[in-house]
């Protein structure tokens, strides 16, 4: 106890006092406070869209109305569905950095979090396509890569090239390259349609041919090895014919002139 | 390297003697001739020599080791083994090997002749002067007079009826080529002008087969915005000629909200704004989708001809010479979409026999 009394008047005394005591209380509360479960599901969710419609309020907004009604510089949000926002905002595409032909995938700003609250929000307001678990993007199927490539060759390699690099559309618009892309990501454009990409329901591509196109770009755009050594951007005849005008017919040039350049005279130096 | 080559072996300093040729005249045209001829350090080094011999033939040797090495490495590697190789990641050990050593092999049979050419074959200036093109007076005179002997010996312009016969043989002869270009195949006869979907009747309509899910599709599964391809009911993908077949009856679904599709016609043709064209763009025929769902504009990926799919699929830019063909649909007793016969025109790229 001599000890104790002895450091009372320490500088640091009340520092460590105040630390006890937060701990004793916060330790009590724990203890005693009412069980998580007091609270409903249903209030949770009520909760998210409370704060969704706050941070609508902040970011959205201006372009898509107060209520989501849409206006002059935004498209209505009534029955987008919260997959649409999951994939708008999860790839920095919204907000939208400037208005043009298209909004191009950015930095995102936003927490997950935050994310699920606006979702929760926009889906409030009319029913839509609902952001998907991971069981729904994720293929199970030893063959779906196979099956996918079919799929994706018929429906998505048109615009997005068939090794899903992307590829350019009218006035400025364009099919972004899909190399890197979330899987989720992934099936929710395809669920929801963005921007000018048409949408794929679930009538006309039911969700075991989405996972199955989800495995197929995976593995073509992240997975696979590159057997020639320079993929060149995959992006077929053009690039390749390019690099050969250039770099091979430059090389070519570069040493007929190095040839016809360089005598061996012997000089006398 | 210059202690190889004794010193009376090198060429006279040539300070004194450059342009020795016009230094003397008051002529600043005249010509200055050919520069002195300068011998390579192969021409007096016969070690020099021996070695250039050496090297050009070491090329050549490389060249065929390559060779033999690309033969290895084709029986060798197998066709889908991967393996890592520094700054290019993940390859094909069989492409690496085969491009590496063809490579060699090409580039050590140039690099060996240009090292020939340049070291050891002669390399002493020829002039070859310019001359006129046309012969002389006198042989040109000659090669007329001997002309018009044997043009009238031939009687060739007397005869005329020989000379005209001639000349008509002589224009008849390569018709007979023309001909031979009919056995490149059948006439196409009515095949550019009929799609499969001709065997649809009011009587007895042809459902839309959706190609992802090979199931007939109602009119509340397309929903606005999105994008679906169809064939016709009974073309299996396993059938021997399905190919040949799509190529012609392959169609694209798309929804649009009835009140912007701008053309009555092709409003009529759909069904509550399920609007079913051709895919085949009638520039020369690839296979275009690329949809962009706000704008209704479709795309062809081979020279950019874009059809305005709300305005019944109207050329809006590109070399594409008329719009797409839009199929009927409208649906059966069971719900289902179905087409009640084929398009009014044909699809795909103009042909000579076409109407429109």
């Amino acid at each position: 106890m001599k000890k104790l009394s002895a450091r009372r008047r320490h500088p640091l005394a009340a520092l460590v006092v105040l630390l006890l005591a937060l701990a004793t209380t916060g330790g009590l509360y724990a203890a005693f406070a009412p069980a998580e479960k007091a609270q409903a599901d249903t209030s949770a969710q009520s909760l998210a869209i409370d704060e969704g419609k706050k941070l609508f309020a902040l970011g959205c907004s201006s372009c898509h109305g107060l209520n989501g009604e849409g206006g002059s510089d935004g498209p209505s949000l009534v029955g987008v569905g919260s997959a649409a926002v999951d994939f708008q905002v999860g790839t920095g595409r919204m907000p939208a950095q400037q208005p043009g032909a298209q909004v191009p995938a950015k930095k995102n700003i936003y927490s997950q979090a935050q994310i699920d609250q606006l979702a929760a929000f926009v889906a409030s307001l009319g029913p839509g396509p609902v952001t998907p678990a991971k069981e729904q993007y994720t293929a199970t199927d030893a063959d779906a890569v196979a099956k996918g490539g079919e799929l994706f060759r018929t429906n998505c390699a048109q615009c997005h090239n068939f090794a899903g690099q992307g590829g350019a559309l009218t006035k400025g618009k364009y099919a972004p390259s899909l190399e890197g892309v979330d899987a989720k990501h992934i099936y929710e454009a395809m669920q929801t349609g963005p921007q000018n990409m048409p949408s794929f329901p679930d009538t006309t591509m039911p969700e075991e041919q989405k996972k199955q196109i989800v495995a197929f770009v995976r593995h073509t755009t992240n997975d696979e090895p590159n057997p020639g050594g320079l993929t060149l951007g995959s992006l077929g005849p053009v690039t390749e014919g390019l690099f050969g005008w250039i770099f091979g017919l430059g090389l070519l040039i570069a040493v007929a002139i190095w040839v016809a350049a360089h005598t061996t005279k012997a000089k006398k130096s | 390297m210059s202690h190889d080559i004794s010193e009376e072996n090198l060429p006279e300093s040539h300070g004194d003697s450059h342009g020795h040729a016009v230094a003397v005249h008051d002529d600043p045209f005249a010509d200055p001739g050919l520069p002195v001829h300068e011998p390579r350090r192969t021409d007096i080094d016969e070690r020099a020599a021996k070695r250039a011999e050496r090297q050009v033939s070491l090329m050549f040797v490389i060249s065929m080791l390559a060779t033999i090495g690309f033969i290895a490495s084709y029986v060798i590697f197998d066709i889908d083994k991967i393996v890592y190789i520094f700054p290019l990641g993940h390859v094909s050990a069989l492409n690496f090997a085969l491009g590496l050593t063809l490579g060699v092999a090409l580039f050590c049979i140039g690099a060996g002749a240009v090292h020939w050419a340049r070291t050891l074959m002669s390399d002493h200036e020829i002039p070859a002067e310019r001359h006129p093109i046309e012969a002389d007076d006198e042989v040109r005179a000659d090669v007329i007079e001997q002309f018009r002997t044997g043009a009238a010996e031939s009687g060739f312009g007397r005869r005329k009826m020989i000379r005209n016969t001639m000349i008509g043989s002589m224009a008849l002869v390569p018709l007979s080529g023309v001909v031979l270009l009919r056995d490149l195949g059948p006439m196409p006869e009515q095949k550019l002008n009929h799609t499969g979907w001709q065997v649809a009747t009011p009587q007895k309509p042809l459902q839309l087969i959706n190609v992802n899910t090979n199931e007939p599709m109602k009119p509340e599964d397309v929903i606005v915005g999105s994008l679906t391809f169809a064939k016709p009911e009974g073309l299996e993908e396993e059938a021997e000629d399905f190919q040949v077949q799509i190529a012609k009856d392959a169609l694209m679904l798309v929804r649009i909200a009835p009140d912007d599709i701008k053309d009555n016609e092709s409003r009529d043709k759909g069904f509550e704004g399920i609007l079913a064209y051709s895919k085949i763009c009638t520039h020369v025929g690839c296979p275009i989708s690329l949809y962009e769902q706000q704008t209704h504009h479709a795309l062809c990926p081979c020279h950019q001809s874009t059809f305005d799919l709300a305005d019944g699929a109207r050329v809006i830019f590109g070399p594409a010479g008329h719009p797409l063909p839009q199929l009927k649909i409208t649906t059966d007793e069971q719900g289902f979409l179905v087409a009640t016969g084929d398009f009014d025109e044909p699809v795909g790229p103009s042909f000579w026999e076409r109407k429109r």
